[in-house]
């Protein structure tokens, strides 16, 4: 869905879901993900349907997902970070945690 | 970086938001000599207009423009004005007090003001068709935010739809990157040119202008340009295509990335939840808080200034935080010299001329702002536009009940995506005005903390012994 323009910044080594993805220096958590190319992020708590980050700037928050074991961060506001572990959060089986 | 620890008690000035008004206005109170704090939630200043302008991967100037460029200076003389200047600080809360609950990577503390100016500027107008929750569909404002902040450019078959300068600048800005657009798909309403013609005088001796026929023209040269008054995003778990039309006409366009935009309102949460009386403004159909001549709200000590006081742009939102901040010097250090006010009002008249004609020409058509049937109002709880017809045909009379009875506007946004929505929605059903209706009855805290922030807050001895046994 998106390519980098210029690959300008350090590489930053995170996983997402257990699996490496590579992002750079300057990215979002939301933004890396996007680049990897997930097709979602998360799922709502009340159907359970797919969601992915719509606005990145903080308004609609379904860009949340865990990152480093803490659930429901912005992932348009939270900067990657070497060795970061985002997981996507699935709304429905998940909400209890 | 700032951590909390390293924050005051208290501040002279705390200006929330370093868009162009926060960054005006910490500027200019801090060279007076007010000690000044200015927290924003993202990682770098610049707000939305001159997102990362300090750090962008973008270094061709003509890719964003020179309107972009312009931020750099006002970054720059904000952090050379001895202003602290806090970033990733979320701030969540503000009372009548001017106290201020702020999170600064994940501690909390309450800094006390004596003067507060609110500069959380403008979000993005929520845009409900169906299928607007689908992943591959964004905001155009979303997508430009990757694009200044990242250097990321839409891949794959993107199409463009809605109504707003934002929609034509977004397409320059990835055509010249050397992107690729599949259709814009205009959805601006006809009918809009009427109303719109009365304000050209003032639009045409206006900035705006010049720029605006520009943009248009390099765009339309180099994508196709369809109008339509429907949209639809379709796609099983994903968008796979964009079905638009108007009349008898439709069209299907397979799609993986589709960027919506029709304009900008005010960001009320924060202001509204510090109890700053708002109003309706039918123009720009949204609400906004009401202010006096120097931006100050309802609460006494509190301000609002930049696209948060109504949407202008962002070099008016520079000058409207300059006024703001000239306010607070003068009653805190009144021996201090700063700008002659007079002169920054004419600017910021200059530079809201032609915005009458920008806000009824770029007017989103009713049923982009009053959806029916199964499109979802609120994101957050999935609640469709026809149970909120409905509940309110029922008897409901407000957002604040619309709550109770199907939860819209209580998830995590907080009502940002739905809010207006839901006003406009009980309006129609209910034969009356969004003025009459009201919004939604927000409380702090404004963004979502956990209970480890909320622990972390410092706690006095008095404190720790009021609850010990």
């Amino acid at each position: 869905m998106f390519k980098r323009l210029a690959e300008v910044g350090a590489p930053v080594a995170i996983t997402v879901d257990g699996k490496a993805v590579s992002a750079q220096t300057g990215d979002t958590v939301a933004a890396a993900l996007l680049l990897a190319g997930i097709d979602h992020c998360r799922t709502t708590p009340v159907t359970g349907a797919p969601r992915a980050p719509y606005c990145l700037m903080g308004v609609c928050f379904d860009c949340l997902v865990t990152v480093d074991g803490v659930g429901s961060r912005q992932g348009c506001l939270v900067p990657v970070r070497e060795g970061m572990t985002i997981e996507t959060q699935l709304g429905k089986r998940e909400a209890g945690r | 970086m700032t951590k909390a620890s390293d924050l005051a008690p208290s501040y002279d000035l705390a200006v929330i938001g370093g868009g162009p008004a926060g960054l005006a206005a910490a500027s200019l109170a801090a060279r007076a000599g007010l000690s000044t704090v200015l927290f924003d939630e993202n990682p770098g200043v610049g707000g939305q207009i001159y997102r990362a302008i300090t750090s962008t991967p973008v270094t061709d100037r003509t890719i964003l423009g020179e309107d972009y460029w312009a931020g750099a200076e006002l970054a720059a003389e904000a952090k050379a004005s001895g202003a602290s200047i806090v970033t990733g600080a979320t701030v969540w809360s503000l009372d009548p007090q001017r106290i201020v609950g702020v999170s600064i990577g994940g501690k909390a503390r309450m800094i006390a003001a004596r003067r507060v100016i609110i500069a959380t500027g403008s979000q993005e107008r929520p845009f409900p068709v169906p299928g607007w929750t689908l992943p591959g569909v964004m905001t155009a404002g979303g997508a430009q935010t990757m694009l200044k902040a990242q250097g990321l450019l839409p891949a794959g078959r993107t199409v463009i739809a809605g109504t707003g300068p934002l929609l034509w600048l977004l397409a320059a800005q990835i055509l010249r990157a050397g992107g690729k657009i599949e259709a814009i798909v205009d959805t601006t309403p006809r009918g809009n040119w009427l109303r719109a013609l009365l304000h050209l005088p003032d639009f045409v001796l206006s900035p705006y202008f010049a720029k605006g026929l520009k943009l248009m023209r390099e765009v339309r040269a180099r994508a196709p340009v369809v109008r339509a008054d429907r949209i639809e995003a379709v796609g099983k778990d994903r968008l796979s295509e964009v079905v638009f039309g108007q009349g008898d006409d439709e069209r299907r366009i397979a799609a993986d990335l589709l960027l919506l935009h029709q304009g900008v309102v005010p960001n009320v949460n924060l202001a509204i939840a510090a109890g700053a009386r708002h109003a309706w403004n039918e123009r720009q159909l949204c609400f906004q808080p009401v202010l006096d001549v120097d931006f100050g709200s309802s609460v006494p000590g509190i301000a609002v200034a930049g696209d948060g006081a109504g949407i202008a742009g962002g070099t008016a939102a520079a000058e409207r935080g300059r006024i703001a901040a000239i306010a607070a010097v003068r009653a805190l250090k009144p021996e201090a010299t700063v700008p002659d006010p007079q002169i920054v009002r004419q600017r910021l008249q200059r530079e809201e001329m032609g915005r009458a004609f920008l806000d009824w020409l770029n007017r989103p058509a009713d049923r982009f702002r009053q959806p029916e049937g199964d499109t979802l109002v609120c994101r957050c709880e999935e609640v469709t536009a026809q149970q909120v017809r409905d509940m309110a045909a029922m008897g409901c009379e407000g957002p604040n009940q619309m709550k109770a009875f199907l939860r819209c506007g209580m998830g995590p946004c907080q009502g940002r995506l739905c809010g207006l929505t839901v006003t406009e929605l009980i309006a129609v059903q209910r034969d009356t005005t969004p003025a009459e209706v009201g919004y939604y009855r927000l409380r702090p805290p404004v963004k979502p903390i956990t209970l480890a922030e909320l622990a972390s807050l410092p706690i006095s001895e008095t404190e720790r012994k009021a609850v010990e046994r």
